[in-house]
């Protein structure tokens, strides 16, 4: 009996008696003989089967644990060490002096007046709310720039900044199959996984050099020229991730040159714009060169770290193109990959950045907090290189904490310096060398010093 | 040095004659979405009276869209709270777990062993689209099965995702409701092991939903086939007003021991639209295996969008979570799918009592936000150019917009459509039928060939 039981689940792999069925009193033989005679062809129901066979076994049975997020893993870590010393300087989040997360008062605000308006919660269109993305573009590339005049720039609300480079990743992958994005080597993680869920494939241009804990500009300018044309080329509009290593704004101009000669389309990730110098105008500049030089861009924009937004996902994605009628086009392109993505994007994030941008109080209150939080940075990497030159009787020159800007530094630490870091001083922070200044504050800096020093001479 | 040369700005440094081409000179204008094209030709409508009965979004008795008390109440105690990195991991687990209990049920083995993987997701479209690569990822040579017809943007999702996909009979167009037998023949012959997409209630776009026998039969096949059933859940609560009742079919699949998956969806029952909040959970076979699937599925969405945005997560753990505001949505629930079965039932006596001589009974069979009408596409276009009606081309018929107020009106121009489409004359016999002057005295009074044989007090 039991035999015949267990043949009619065929293709069940694992097919034991299962306890708690039984129990349930689920076994019925008196239905088998049915079985024989296709009864499911006839309209009436013949009253369950019962299985007798155990859950199926999981379709999935295989599957095993995904790598674990190097960035986010750091943070776990971190939590789970009850040093008193402890600092955790891998996320990219922004924390005051206090080292506690930061909540902007604009944001705050604006918070308080959509939960006063109590509007409705309809769907908002495809490409986002109207007001979102009319703002969003004024504050990349300039209410006065003649690409948003001449309406040569579609724009769509995206989910932060990874939801917009995926939009503009599927773009890539559905109308230049098989074109190349080449990304700087290093850049940030997820950039190498978005492309390749996208099925867009990559390659590596030359940027941090370990030598000078400085830009390869040489080297960067070469694998640019080296591509093939027509090559897309991933670029850090300001405050680069990992490194806080931006070109200058000469560099700016060969390396928008070299694109223009090879014909490869530029394309800015902007995941800190008011971030790197404090002003949200200065930190667009060089998207803004590029425009002005009547190329095609594509540009992603987030608001996860000006904003503190991280939650919420509010970013977009803007193509600048050639004409109003190509950027009409290419918007509906933008529309139909979103669709089935997530249908349509969420609201509430979109209403927090079109109030503050679009009124000119609350932007003036915006800027303001920007150049705090920008400022408070600043003045921890002047200590940071204060206390590292005043300690370290080596000679080395740390000159490159003051010239890299944004949230990040790359330390110029090695693997094993870095787990010394950790392991001995309790500095939590990614195996590339990378230290987030906006979990520093100033009273740590001489701790954070010693242990860096101590990590470059004594750890090889 | 190399700077110097290049401190010319501007100046092009190369010949070719193509560098002035748009590089998007290739992407063709994309096709609307449907649905979203119906919205759209019907905000471009001017006339006054015009109705929407495209998209599946709830309106209340007046027509608005409404935002429920329990999300208000939540909102009080959430709203103003501003949200941090390391609240949001705990509220999003949060959010999965009341989710599962929701369509699992409290007391479900699953819950208490902690058989699933789940994570917050974009609603439900997010909810799929993950699956769906998911599935592409570990099962790459398989297919999906939609019934037919299904919710267009259904494939889509899995197109996107690179999955294949073929159709099971559903929607049987004379009856108007479910062919069962052919829909079990289909599931026989598809191939051991495939992926079925099925929709546990109110289905969307037909309003027809298996019996609960006809679901045990269809577990009991899926078992024999070693199916993976993935369910769609749009509408828990929006097809008997009752969430559990709703989640019936699911729970037959539970006992019968399946480990299904499952997009949850709380736009519509929750009215929490534009926030895209769902939950995607798939069942294991212990804690261990759904602790490795759920990195699987993070992993998927942290290259597509990150993570879901906290607001609405926030939302929905606190009405699921806080037992007053619950019961409150549950209430708000049952009167939202109360006001639709009514607008079901007056919506064909207004037909009947029209004397049309066609048979409107679906109206009232169907179940949930949707009612598939029978119309043609011609009716449907006739429909839009001279009443300002706007539904889907292939006649789904949106029952949240009708309201008391519109209801006449919709079922005067239903049955206009579909008697001079079928060559049948329009009996006077509607003098005494009240007209609703306000609404569409201006258009009829102006369509003299229209309106000729409608009684009207204009």
């Amino acid at each position: 009996m039991a035999s015949t039981l267990l043949s009619l689940a065929s293709a069940t792999p694992s097919a034991s008696l299962c306890f708690h069925e039984i129990n349930k009193g689920k076994l019925n033989l008196g239905c088998i003989n049915k079985e024989k005679t296709n009864p499911f062809i006839k309209a009436k129901s013949f009253g369950r089967v019962s299985m007798v066979v155990a859950s199926n076994v999981s379709h999935f049975e295989g599957i095993t644990m995904a790598p674990p997020d190097p960035i986010l893993g750091v943070s776990e870590a971190f939590k789970a060490d009850d040093h008193e010393l402890k600092l955790n300087l891998g996320v990219g989040a922004y924390r005051t002096e206090e080292l506690q997360p930061y909540v902007l008062d604009v944001v705050k605000k604006v918070n308080k007046l959509l939960l006063e308006k109590g509007e409705n919660l309809e769907y908002l269109p495809i490409e986002g709310l109207a007001a979102f993305n009319k703002v969003t573009a004024e504050l990349l590339f300039g209410a006065d720039n003649p690409v948003i005049k001449q309406q040569r720039v579609a724009t769509v609300q995206g989910l932060s900044g990874t939801g917009s480079l995926r939009l503009a990743a599927a773009l890539i992958e559905r109308y230049f199959p098989g074109e190349k994005v080449l990304i700087s080597s290093p850049t940030w993680g997820n950039h190498k996984n978005i492309f390749n869920d996208a099925r867009v494939p990559w390659s590596e241009y030359r940027y941090y050099d370990p030598k000078t804990v400085g830009l390869d500009f040489e080297g960067m300018i070469a694998d640019i020229k080296a591509a093939p044309e027509g090559s897309f080329i991933l670029l850090h509009g300001c405050a680069h991730n990992p490194t806080g290593i931006d070109p200058t704004p000469e560099q700016w101009g060969v390396i928008a040159d070299v694109i223009q000669e090879k014909n490869h389309i530029p394309f800015f990730d902007i995941a800190y714009q008011g971030f790197a110098s404090g002003s949200l105008d200065t930190d667009a500049a060089s998207v803004r060169m590029f425009v002005a030089r009547g190329m095609e861009v594509i540009a992603a924009q987030s608001y996860s770290k000006n904003l503190g937004l991280y939650a919420e996902r509010i970013g977009a994605i803007n193509v600048v193109c050639s004409s109003p009628e190509a950027a009409a086009r290419v918007k509906s392109q933008l529309k139909r990959i979103a669709r089935p993505m997530y249908s349509n994007p969420p609201v509430h994030g979109a209403r927090i950045v079109a109030n503050i941008v679009g009124d000119s109080a609350l932007f003036k209150e915006w800027n303001a907090e920007m150049e705090m939080m920008a400022g408070r940075i600043k003045n921890v990497r002047h200590k940071l290189f204060d206390s590292l030159s005043s300690k370290d009787k080596s000679g080395k020159d740390w000159s490159f904490v003051l010239k890299q800007i944004g949230m990040f530094s790359f330390t110029g630490l090695n693997k094993a310096q870095c787990d010394n870091m950790t392991n001995k001083w309790h500095v939590y922070m990614t195996k590339d060398g990378r230290i987030s200044l906006a979990g520093l504050s100033l009273a740590k800096c001489e701790y954070l010093a010693d242990a860096i020093i101590d990590s470059y001479h004594n750890v090889s | 040095m190399i700077i110097s040369r290049f401190l010319r700005r501007g100046i092009s440094t190369s010949t070719s004659p193509t560098r002035r081409r748009s590089w998007w000179d290739h992407v063709t204008p994309a096709l609307k979405d449907p649905i979203n094209a119906v919205t759209d030709a019907f905000l471009a409508d001017p006339c006054p009276y015009k109705i929407n009965l495209g998209v599946g979004a709830y309106r209340d008795d007046e027509g608005k869209p409404v935002v429920l008390q329990c999300v208000r109440e939540a909102e009080g105690k959430t709203g103003a709270t501003n949200f941090l990195e390391s609240t949001s991991t705990a509220i999003s687990s949060k959010l999965v777990e009341e989710s599962a209990k929701l369509i699992y049920g409290e007391d479900s083995d699953v819950i208490k062993e902690r058989r699933f993987a789940g994570i917050p997701a974009l609603s439900g479209t997010g909810a799929c689209r993950i699956f769906a690569e998911f599935q592409k990822q570990f099962y790459p040579g398989s297919t999906i099965y939609f019934p037919d017809p299904t919710w267009s943007n259904h494939r889509n999702i899995w197109g996107d995702a690179h999955v294949p996909d073929r159709t099971f009979h559903y929607y049987h167009p004379d009856s108007k409701g479910l062919n069962f037998v052919a829909l079990m023949d289909d599931v026989k012959n598809a191939p051991d092991g495939s992926f079925f997409l099925l929709q546990p209630c109110a289905h969307n776009p037909t309003g027809v939903d298996p019996t609960d026998e006809q679901w045990l039969e269809i577990s009991s096949l899926f078992k024999v086939k070693n199916h993976f059933p993935f369910f769609d859940v749009a509408y828990q609560g929006f097809a008997s007003g009752d969430v559990e009742r709703d989640a019936q079919a699911i729970r037959i699949f539970l006992e019968d021991g399946h480990s299904i998956g499952c997009a949850q969806s709380f736009a519509k029952n929750m009215g929490l639209y534009g926030h895209r909040v769902g939950c995607l959970s798939i069942l294991c076979n212990d804690k261990i295996q759904a602790v490795a699937i759920k990195s699987q599925l993070k992993q998927i969405s942290n290259t597509m969008y990150g993570s879901p945005p906290i607001h609405g997560i926030s939302l929905v753990s606190k009405i699921l979570s806080n037992p007053d505001i619950k019961a409150l949505w549950l209430k708000e629930v049952k009167v939202m799918a109360t006001r639709i079965q009514r607008m079901r039932a007056t919506l064909r006596e207004a037909l009947e009592r029209l004397g049309s001589p066609l048979n409107w009974q679906h109206i009232t069979n169907q179940v949930g936000m949707f009612c598939f009408s029978g119309l043609t596409r011609a009716e449907v276009d006739q429909l839009a150019k001279e009443f300002h009606i706007y539904m889907t081309h292939d006649g789904r018929i949106s029952m949240a917009g009708v309201t008391t107020k519109n209801v006449d009106y919709v079922a005067r121009a239903i049955h206009e459509v579909t008697a001079s489409d079928r060559d049948i004359k329009i009996l006077h016999n509607i003098g005494a039928y009240k007209v609703n002057t306000d609404i569409c005295s201006t258009s009829l009074g102006t369509k003299k060939t229209r309106a000729r044989g409608m009684n009207l007090a204009l």
